[in-house]
């Protein structure tokens, strides 16, 4: 088994740190993981991307241009990476100030608006944790439990107090997650 | 008069009114007849043994006239690149704390290319001593001008005498790093008298001692001479450097620590 | 006392290898993509830890000269830096290679020439392989193509530098350093308490003063301490050549590929396998000395090798030295911080050796 996933949007939606927690969790299921951000400036306000790589078996490149799953935050990255999935893959955005949507037909097609629902329930700090919770729902090669051992294992003492507020966002992520359209 | 015989009577240890000290080793010195970078290296060496620093010390010399300080120094010494003296002796002091670490370095090596890394090492404050043998001129490649250079002053790269329009004043590096934290005593002496022998190293005796007590960076600056760059006899360079230089770079301390002012 | 399992980027491993290996003190600079390195000795606080040095320089001149310092003392120090960075630093590696101090120097490397961009690179291998700086010298070069590999080099380094008083290069580059990867990490080794005899420790009544220095103005000498390098170079050659094989048993074509570019590779030949093409990839571990004894041996029974690197070309130099024209070779890489795509890589195999795609 290996997926290959791209996770992009603004800066500041916490995109690396979404693939941070992503590779965490696998770690956690004793799996091969790569991490690998475009770096830089461009990080700095503009678009930021993730390149997280899973695997049963050891990784081979970990720069690569075609995904299985793409996570997209933002129109710009939307542009950017919807041609990029392979075909039969998946794609999974939040509609939040999109205006050209997806529109390939050779992939299937999610929907999570995280961005509208953090708003709601007032926990915008855990948004990439609601759009962490739908990937989940729609490839479920990582389990929550494991998230949450690897928010145990990687988060200092003092932030502990914070895990059942990610806890919440991941589940409500599985619940607002919604086909558009399936290959 | 006693007849011939007496000369075994007079060379007796008690007859005995100076000495060579152990830590200079019996090499025959590459310096210039004159100069007095021997005359630093002695009391250098001199107080090395007085001070009973032989085994903990570990000297940088630069690249220069001095690179061979290794040859006349029986002490531990590395041989640093052109100008990052101050850097070696960091690495050297930061890594055993409870070594004696000097740097000594000529002026186009301290305050030309190694600018920064001198700057840089007061700054910080590195428990170091840094001897800075400043005579105006770049003197083992054959006597260019210096960042030093005093006004008017002819060398090979300044023939007609330094021009400071075009090509720059001196650098006075010691009153430079005398505005900074880090250092902690800051002097300039010369070694042309034996009564400015006897200062100088007085001085740096003290700069010995406050390393002792991790005070922080000691800068002592020699004025010095150098007959065959200036092309001068020795005897007429040291009136030159009394005439000419120590105007433009005055004897005496620049920076004096607290607990001295009172005394 | 088992390995501890991480998810670290590159520069991490690098940083928290050194403190765990017992390294005695760091000297850096900032610089994209490497300063992680110096970030993380900082807030991982090791004088606490181990009475490891940490220390930011003013500059990369004044770290590369730091580090002479404390390796004359017999001490494991070593710097960091990245491409630009390493050039200016090569004044201060050349007298380290020439007073035969034991170092550690890790380039990780970006695209150049001059400010260049931050984005990966292998176009630094000329000057880590062939000297870099004055003088006839060479460095011991590794290339990780890890993060696993960034935290292991550090001790492997260190042993190789001691074992033959020469600085050695970790040549990384940016991919490999800001990617993150699951590492095991070693036990803590405690800082040396021993020192070699040459160090400049303080002269003891036992022992003559110790003197380091890269300086013999008599011309004989100078060239009798050359020889003695060589020597010593020639040892390394015999010694220390370390490489991975992968899928060459049966293959007609083989890859040549470092670093990122050899996890790429990896990838190409799974997908050319897929194919019905047998390809092989042989990837050096160690870039000076040089795999060239196997990758002679395995001209004799190959069609052509195909030499990759993130650079114009230079790699493929060696290759064509040790192939010593029995079979064709080329070169394909992309440049300015592109890196290459398996995909590419294959096209580029077929298209140069099979034809068409």
């Amino acid at each position: 088994m290996t997926e290959e996933i791209i996770i992009a949007g603004f800066g500041g939606q916490g995109v690396l740190s979404m693939g941070k927690i992503m590779a965490y969790s696998a770690v956690m299921q004793d799996m091969e993981v790569s991490w690998m951000p475009a770096y830089g400036p461009e990080m700095r306000g503009g678009t930021a991307n993730v390149t997280v790589i899973i695997s049963s078996e050891r990784i081979s490149s970990p720069i690569i241009r075609h995904f299985d799953t793409a996570i997209i935050l933002n129109q710009q990255s939307l542009d950017k990476f919807e041609n990029a999935i392979k075909p039969g893959g998946v794609l999974i955005y939040d509609g939040n100030g999109i205006t050209r949507h997806p529109e390939r037909k050779d992939i299937s097609v999610y929907r999570v608006d995280a961005a509208e629902e953090a708003g709601r329930m007032n926990m915008s700090k855990v948004f990439n944790m609601i759009v962490l919770g739908g990937f989940i729902k729609v490839r479920p090669i990582i389990k929550i439990e494991n998230v949450i051992k690897g928010l145990k294992k990687s988060l200092p003492e003092r932030y502990h107090n914070l895990i059942p507020l990610n806890e919440k966002a991941l589940i409500r992520g599985e619940e607002i997650i919604r086909e558009v359209r399936l290959v | 008069m006693k007849e011939a015989t007496g000369i075994k009577e007079i060379i007796k240890p008690e007859n005995l009114a100076y000495q060579r000290t152990e830590v200079l080793v019996d090499n025959t010195l590459s310096y210039c007849p004159g100069c007095g970078h021997g005359t630093t290296h002695r009391i250098l060496a001199e107080l090395i043994e007085e001070l009973g620093l032989q085994s903990t010390t570990i000297g940088v010399s630069p690249v220069g006239c001095s690179v061979l300080l290794y040859h006349y120094l029986d002490v531990d010494i590395q041989q640093a690149a052109h100008g990052r003296a101050p850097a070696v002796a960091t690495a050297i002091k930061r890594l055993l704390p409870d070594s004696f670490v000097f740097t000594y370095q000529g002026d186009g090596d301290l305050a030309a290319i190694g600018t920064s890394e001198t700057i840089h090492a007061c700054n910080r404050g590195e428990n170091i001593l840094i001897i800075f043998v400043n005579n105006g001129i770049y003197g083992m490649t054959g006597g260019q001008m210096a960042p030093t250079t005093i006004p008017g002053m002819k060398s090979s790269t300044s023939p007609f005498g330094r021009d400071v329009k075009t090509m720059g004043n001196p650098l006075k590096m010691t009153d430079i790093v005398a505005t900074l934290d880090g250092t902690y005593y800051v002097t300039r002496q010369s070694v042309h008298t034996p009564a400015n022998v006897r200062r100088a190293k007085k001085a740096m005796r003290k700069a010995i001692e406050y390393q002792k007590l991790n005070r922080g960076t000691c800068f002592v600056e020699i004025v010095s001479n150098c007959p065959s760059g200036w092309k001068m006899t020795p005897v007429e360079s040291n009136k030159w450097m009394e005439a000419n230089m120590f105007p433009y770079y005055p004897l005496g301390d620049l920076k004096v620590p607290s607990e001295e002012k009172g005394k | 006392m088992e390995k501890e399992l991480r998810l670290m980027k590159g520069n991490e491993a690098i940083a928290e290898a050194a403190i765990r290996a017992g390294v005695d003190g760091y000297f850096g600079y900032p610089i994209t993509p490497q300063s992680e390195i110096l970030e993380y000795l900082m807030e991982a606080n090791p004088y606490e830890r181990t009475g490891m040095v940490v220390l930011q320089a003013e500059s990369e001149i004044a770290a590369i000269n730091m580090v002479y310092g404390g390796a004359g003392c017999g001490k494991k120090v070593m710097t960091s830096s990245s491409s630009p960075g390493i050039s200016l630093k090569q004044e201060g590696i050349s007298y380290i290679a020439g007073a035969e101090l034991p170092c550690l120097i890790v380039n990780v490397v970006r695209a150049g020439p001059g400010l260049g961009t931050i984005q990966p690179a292998q176009s630094d291998y000329f000057q880590s392989v062939k000297g870099g700086g004055h003088g006839d010298y060479h460095l011991i070069v590794l290339a990780p193509a890890s993060v696993q590999d960034m935290a292991d080099f550090v001790e492997v380094g260190f042993d190789l530098a001691f074992k033959y008083r020469n600085p050695v290069l970790i040549l990384s580059d940016g991919a490999i350093g800001q990617m993150m990867e699951k590492v095991y990490l070693k036990p803590y080794i405690p800082r040396s308490t021993v020192f070699p005899e040459w160090a400049t420790t303080g002269k003891t009544a036992s022992r003559e003063r110790n003197i380091i220095t890269s300086l013999d103005l008599d011309p004989d000498g100078q060239e009798d301490f050359n020889h003695k390098l060589q020597a010593k170079y020639d040892d390394i050659k015999k010694n220390e050549v370390r490489f991975e094989e992968f899928m060459c048993e049966d293959a007609e074509y083989i890859l040549i590929a470092y670093g990122t570019s050899a996890r790429v590779c990896q990838k190409s030949v799974q997908i050319a396998r897929g194919q019905g093409i047998r390809v092989g990839l042989l990837r050096p571990i160690t870039l000076f000395p040089f795999p060239s004894v196997r990758i002679s041996q395995l001209a004799e029974k190959v069609k052509g090798m195909l030499s990759v690197e993130m650079s114009a070309g230079q790699m493929v130099e060696d290759v064509l030295l040790a192939v010593n024209g029995k079979v064709p070779v080329r070169h394909f890489g992309r440049m300015g911080g592109i890196v290459t795509t398996p995909d590419e890589v294959v096209d580029t195999l077929k298209t140069l050796f099979i034809g068409g795609k």
